[in-house]
């Protein structure tokens, strides 16, 4: 099974050919960045090596040297976690503003699309897991952070309804900064809405599953991300709700070793489990058989 | 010239009164004061604002309550790790009828600031006050929580025992608790740890007060890689209340006295007291399901862009 969804990851177009993705200019695909040069090669940060960028993918993006999960594209996401051209893109045509007036700010967003290939850090839609529907939304890290402004806060409360409409489980991949500085007051009330949009999918008895990547940091660990029924986490990922800097500063100390990592949190019981990003599909496959009675 | 230097040369004017006798110039100064106070304590920049909301000797959340609440019974502990000082929590009398209040506690002293961690709380204060809003929606009480924190506070044992957690399960959790929550932004309303306790049916802002995503050195330090902006950061922000009316993410502003709570308290108290009465009684007749899908809605609605409506060109491609 596993070899069929890595045989797809190269297929990236094909998978998108879905009447909502047809409105896109161009399809979701997996952008040209300057750290892969013409996506040939794929340098591992944490331990320098350089592998060929075809072996990366069908390894998942995990360094085969030290065991280093990447931070993935949105679509790379899709790619290693949905069944072949299940997705089905919703939520599309927000536009960002700039309500602060911060200098920059929408050139910024400019460029982050045109980078990125994405509208803002997050995208949902229908999606099957081994032939089980679900509702998936995915934080790109890519796209100025994963940060949660306006937009991103709509969206993944949108994603929370959808699911609330649908019936379906909801899972969750955050990747994020935190809230969005640029636009204030208004990226932090995102948190009260989309913890409430929540509560309410809770109070409906659907399944939330919500996968903790890295980094998963500030706004987004106190609001959506830290309220799963099961909460996974990635490996290594930096979770934690103030920056390592900032508790740095503040406190005066050295951190100890492996501090806001994903095992630590697990170690003090904030994290269900710790899954390798190989076991993720089968593992997320795994928890949605057992829920598909739903809670009733 | 900013507010602290302004409030100076009133106080060294004020000075001057007591020292003299002659009744003409005591007239003449008082006026002078009464000028100076209208001409140039007013118009207040957004940095000014700030000082003011952190001015040592603004009133205390203990301060509001002794004043506005009678029979305060402060309730201790999250039944699970320990009691967090920075957020104090309990039920008292306001005119008559039982409350649960929720309020961080800034110091006025140094000792007092160490005492309650110059209220940036801890997890377990979070989660202390959920446990006590629970109680008041258990035996029907509004909840009033006053606001008035830099933020969460960054460290360590926070960290490790889940601040981030126990902020989303507030957040969570007073979106539909089923009695009319009203809060009170009194100093300063910083990040998570505000919003922690703000979400709110009312969210009201004493007019010095600012309510912000970080702290305007936060800010300065992460857009402009300089915490020495804070004073353009505060000005850029949009933290003040006026701006926050503007925006539609509060729904009042109290007044202040001129120069700030600290002036007059007793005139702040009694319009803070005025606003909670009227806010509380028009939750009198309305039943738990309206109350607490007002709060949703009002939340559910913020949010500030624009959406492109697909659906609107049916059989339009590309």
């Amino acid at each position: 099974m596993k070899r069929d969804v890595l045989k797809n990851a190269f297929d990236k177009q094909r998978q998108f050919k879905s009447k909502t993705v047809s409105y896109r200019k161009k399809p979701l695909q997996s952008a040209k960045q300057p750290d892969v040069p013409k996506g040939l090669y794929e340098k591992c940060q944490s331990c320098g090596k350089t592998f060929i960028a075809k072996d990366m993918i069908k390894n998942m993006f995990v360094c085969p040297s030290c065991d280093n999960h990447f931070r993935l594209r949105a679509i790379d996401r899709l790619n290693i976690t949905v069944d072949p051209h299940s997705f089905l893109e919703k939520g599309l045509g927000y536009i960002t503003l700039d309500p602060l007036f911060i200098d920059g700010y929408e050139q910024k967003v400019a460029d982050y699309k045109k980078q990125t290939n994405l509208d803002e850090a997050y995208i949902y839609g229908y999606a099957q897991i081994e032939s089980i529907p679900c509702v998936i939304g995915i934080m790109d890290s890519h796209f100025m952070m994963g940060s949660m402004g306006s937009v991103v806060g709509e969206k993944v409360t949108k994603s929370i309804e959808y699911a609330m409409v649908k019936r379906l489980p909801l899972i969750m991949f955050v990747a994020s900064g935190g809230a969005r500085m640029q636009e204030g007051i208004f990226s932090l009330m995102q948190m009260a809405k989309t913890s409430g949009a929540l509560k309410k999918l809770d109070e409906q008895g659907l399944l939330f599953v919500s996968v903790l990547t890295h980094p998963t940091t500030g706004g987004v660990t106190a609001s959506f991300a830290s309220l799963g029924d099961i909460i996974l986490a990635e490996p290594n990922a930096l979770i934690g709700f103030a920056g390592p800097r900032v508790i740095k500063q503040t406190i005066k100390q050295d951190l100890p070793e492996g501090f806001q990592r994903a095992e630590f949190l697990k170690d003090k019981g904030m994290v269900d489990k710790v899954v390798h990003r190989h076991a993720l599909k089968d593992t997320l496959h795994t928890i949605l058989k057992m829920h598909q009675g739903g809670s009733e | 010239m900013d507010i602290l230097k302004k409030e100076k040369k009133l106080i060294k004017l004020e000075e001057e009164l007591i020292e003299l006798d002659d009744e003409k110039k005591i007239e003449s100064i008082k006026s002078k004061i009464e000028d100076y106070k209208h001409g140039m304590m007013q118009d207040l920049s957004a940095w000014d604002r700030v000082m003011l909301a952190r001015h040592m000797k603004r009133p205390t959340s203990k301060d509001v309550i002794n004043a506005v609440f009678d029979d305060f019974i402060e309730l201790h502990g999250d039944r699970n790790f320990g009691d967090d000082k920075a957020i104090i929590g309990g039920i008292a009398y306001f005119n008559g009828q039982p409350v649960t209040i929720i309020a961080q506690q800034k110091g006025k002293t140094t000792e007092e600031n160490i005492e309650s961690n110059f209220a940036m709380p801890h997890p377990e204060g979070y989660r202390k006050a959920l446990r006590l809003m629970k109680q008041a929606e258990k035996f029907n009480r509004p909840i009033i929580t006053l606001i008035d924190t830099p933020g969460a506070f960054p460290g360590i044992g926070a960290e490790a025992r889940g601040q981030g957690e126990a902020i989303a399960r507030n957040l969570f959790e007073m979106s539909a608790i089923e009695v009319p929550i009203i809060s009170i932004v009194i100093g300063e309303g910083g990040s998570g740890g505000a919003l922690a306790i703000g979400v709110a049916n009312e969210v009201h802002m004493l007019e010095n007060a600012i309510y912000s995503i970080l702290s305007p050195e936060g800010y300065a330090s992460i857009l402009w890689k300089d915490a020495k902006k804070a004073k353009n950061a505060a000005e850029v922000m949009k933290l003040t209340s006026y701006d926050l009316l503007d925006f539609g993410v509060i729904e009042g502003i109290i007044k202040e006295p001129i120069g700030g709570a600290h002036h007059n308290p007793t005139q702040t108290y009694e319009a803070i007291g005025k606003r909670l009465q009227q806010s509380i009684e028009s939750y009198y007749n309305r039943s738990s399901y309206e109350i607490k899908t007002a709060r949703y809605t009002k939340f559910r609605k913020i949010g500030f862009f624009q959406r492109f409506n697909y659906d609107n060109l049916k059989g339009v491609v590309k």
